[in-house]
């Protein structure tokens, strides 16, 4: 039997020993990631490549796993909100409704009016947020060094108007267990009144300079098809599956909240291609800030959290529940099961990225490294919400 | 004999204290035009405006430990940044800054230039595949497609103004131009311009073409493993080679150093750092290309149309002689 050594059987960990084996003979196996520009923060992406052109390509998560669901376990309902914001940290709104919205739907809490308006405002301003920073990332990951200030300069004014509020600007734990943890002042509202049309007159102008801008198109359109019967299998959601024409979105199809009440479009495109993912996340801007109008219009005078509020200590009745909401990356459901003891007995969080993330090795294979990373990029991934 | 040799030695040491002088400048240019592009002040800290900016990044590079991946190829590996860099001191010498005002005169100093700035592409090639890196090679890969392709219609372009002005010497070629801008080869080849300057670009590897080093592909593609004054010499030769891709568009079309008013250097400079400028605007507004279009653009697009206008020049200026003769 002759054994021999060659660097590229030998070199790495158990994933890419695993990889190399199926390897054909003359491909290179990359290693993008974990540290890599393109994969924003910690993912892992083996790729085997024959030239520039992909011809496998399978993401290794892990790095950043942090055990959310077992610190449930050791946490009482309202110590756990915290952790929320950090799922997903460029929409923690939405997580922190959707384990809240899951909590109270086991002990039977009604939220008042005013914090039910409270809630979409925030969620919404935290989704143009999250969209204004994949719009300005996605383009540095396609080489366009100055989207990303300007994205991030109006990013900011949204966030100085949710600081006034929640205290924090990143990972919010804003939302309480009967309601949301401080009303919007004058200050805040004044804030968001002043982004609304600022924002609105900003959009011609990325249109103009970027959107419609020749290279761009030419990078992400017809790149990264993927077939609506594809998103079904692998359950993608949010922008990933409209952009391939799926009309879903779960304000819509399983209204939470007051979301019922606002006069907004879901917008899907039939591209099905990066660009129909890029259209769908610009249009849903523009549908946020027409929630946040109607919202702003319609709230109502009166307490933000729910008279005899529970206190840190308090035990969720025996029960189990499961509660969906729309994230910026699609569909976050917490499902939550209380035996009535101190903590939760499970909590089992369903990230949008997860399995937006696991078309990847299908879509892009035969695709050129640098679409690959185009179409990694149109999926949205916020690592830290896929490993948990 | 020896006088020529000492006359070849001073403008080289000329030369690349201008070309470091250019580096520092160049550094603080495109850190400051970025900046105002995306709405901040870029460099400020350091200085008055952060002039002094360059010189604290040049002492950071030289500064820094200068390591060697394991299994890289230690000559090659250390042979390509000084590859790269030695090249561009010598396309400096035949640039004609004034009237008579240039390092050394030379009948064939566009051919000069051709051929010199053809080795950068070796030093690329070599710090790519030495580094044993994967992304290097990569990176290096794309490098040599892209500046062996790009470097044709380069050729073409420039040959369309030779055949033009009929020699191949930068002097002359700026003599056969006048004092105001109607009288520039551009108005003659402005097909030839714009594949001149669409190729420098691919050329120098600058953003929208910047694809041996696109760093959210290749992290930093041929350079990825170099660091300290390994990389700040790859990095200096870019910038030189801009300026000179810049001084010969501004020989061949735009004047040389004809200008009203000002004394002639004075012009030559201002339209280079106009050149420049312009190729700094281009990479903090666009996008990147891909490979594949990258290449399209040059095959299917330059190329075609280089010949196309080479060859009508070609036969215009016989026609042109024909005529005169007769």
């Amino acid at each position: 039997m002759t054994r021999y050594i060659d660097t590229e059987q030998t070199a790495g960990d158990f994933y890419t020993h695993n990889f190399a084996k199926k390897a054909q003979e003359g491909t290179l196996i990359l290693n993008l990631g974990p540290q890599h520009p393109s994969t924003h923060g910690v993912l892992r992406v083996v790729v085997e490549m024959d030239g520039e052109y992909v011809l496998r390509a399978e993401p290794i998560l892990g790095y950043l796993h942090r055990m959310h669901e077992k610190m449930a376990e050791v946490k009482t309902a309202a110590q756990f909100i915290p952790n929320m914001g950090r799922v997903d940290y460029l929409h923690a709104m939405a997580w922190n409704w959707a384990f809240v919205g899951a909590v109270e739907k086991i002990a039977g809490i009604e939220v008042p009016e005013r914090a039910e308006y409270v809630r979409v405002i925030t969620c919404e301003l935290n989704r143009i947020s999250s969209h204004l920073l994949w719009w300005g990332a996605y383009l540095l990951d396609l080489g366009a060094f100055t989207p990303i200030m300007y994205a991030f300069d109006d990013r900011e004014k949204l966030l100085d108007a949710l600081q006034v509020p929640t205290g924090s600007r990143l990972t919010y734990s804003y939302f309480r267990i009967g309601g949301v943890a401080q009303d919007l002042n004058d200050d805040c509202l004044g804030r968001i009144r002043a982004f609304i049309p600022w924002l609105r007159s900003r959009m011609p102008m990325y249109k103009d300079l970027v959107t419609d801008n020749i290279i761009l198109r030419k990078r992400i359109e017809d790149i990264g098809v993927i077939e609506p019967e594809l998103c079904r299998r692998y359950g993608a959601t949010g922008p990933v599956a409209r952009g391939s024409g799926i009309n879903y979105d779960v304000r819509r199809n399983e209204p939470y909240g007051i979301y019922s009440k606002f006069d907004f479009d879901i917008p899907t495109s039939e591209l099905k291609c990066a660009r129909g993912r890029y259209d769908v996340r610009m249009a849903e801007i523009e549908q946020s800030l027409r929630i946040i109008e109607q919202a702003l219009e319609m709230m109502p005078e009166g307490d933000v959290l729910v008279k005899g509020a529970p206190k840190p200590s308090w035990k969720v009745p025996a029960g189990e529940s499961y509660f969906a909401v729309e994230g910026a990356r699609g569909k976050i459901g917490v499902y939550v099961v209380s035996d009535g003891g101190k903590n939760l007995y499970r909590t089992k969080l369903r990230a949008p990225g997860f399995c937006n993330l696991s078309l990847f090795g299908e879509v892009s294979r035969g695709t050129i490294l640098a679409d690959a990373v185009a179409i990694l990029g149109s999926l949205d991934m916020v690592i830290p919400e896929i490993d948990r | 004999m020896p006088a020529e040799f000492i006359h070849i030695l001073i403008a080289l040491a000329v030369v690349a204290a201008s070309v470091g002088a250019l580096g520092l400048v160049m550094v603080w240019v495109e850190r400051k035009v970025a900046g105002h592009i995306q709405r901040r002040p870029g460099p400020f800290e350091v200085g008055p405006n952060g002039l002094l900016q360059p010189f604290c990044d040049a002492l950071k590079l030289v500064g820094k430990q200068l390591f060697m991946p394991n299994g890289a190829d230690p000559i090659l590996f250390w042979l390509a940044p000084v590859l790269s860099f030695l090249p561009v001191l010598v396309l400096f010498l035949p640039l004609p800054l004034g009237d008579g005002i240039m390092a050394q005169n030379m009948n064939l100093g566009l051919l000069l230039i051709l051929a010199f700035s053809g080795l950068s592409v070796l030093a690329l090639l070599l710090g790519g595949w030495a580094s044993n890196n994967k992304y290097g090679l990569l990176g290096a890969a794309r490098g040599v497609a892209q500046s062996v392709a790009y470097e044709i219609p380069l050729l073409l372009a420039v040959l369309a103004v030779s055949f033009q002005a009929g020699s191949l010497n930068l002097a002359e070629v700026v003599k056969g131009q006048g004092t105001w801008p109607w009288q520039w080869n551009i108005m003659t080849q402005p097909l030839a311009f714009l594949i001149y300057l669409v190729s420098a670009l691919g050329e120098t590897n600058r953003a929208p073409f910047d694809l041996p080093e696109a760093e959210s592909e290749l992290t930093a593609g041929f350079h990825t493993e170099y660091s300290g004054m390994g990389f700040g010499l790859f990095f200096l030769a870019e910038y030189a080679n801009m300026a000179v891709v810049c001084a010969v568009a501004t020989v061949l079309f735009l004047g040389g150093w004809h200008g009203p008013i000002l004394p002639g250097p004075l012009w030559f400079v201002l339209k280079v750092s106009l050149l420049l400028l312009l190729m700094v605007f281009l990479r903090w507004t666009y996008p990147r290309v891909r490979f594949d279009q990258l290449l399209n653009i040059n095959w299917k697009w330059l190329l075609p149309l280089a010949v196309a206008n080479l060859l009508l020049t070609a036969f215009f200026v016989k026609f042109a002689q024909y005529v005169v003769v007769k």
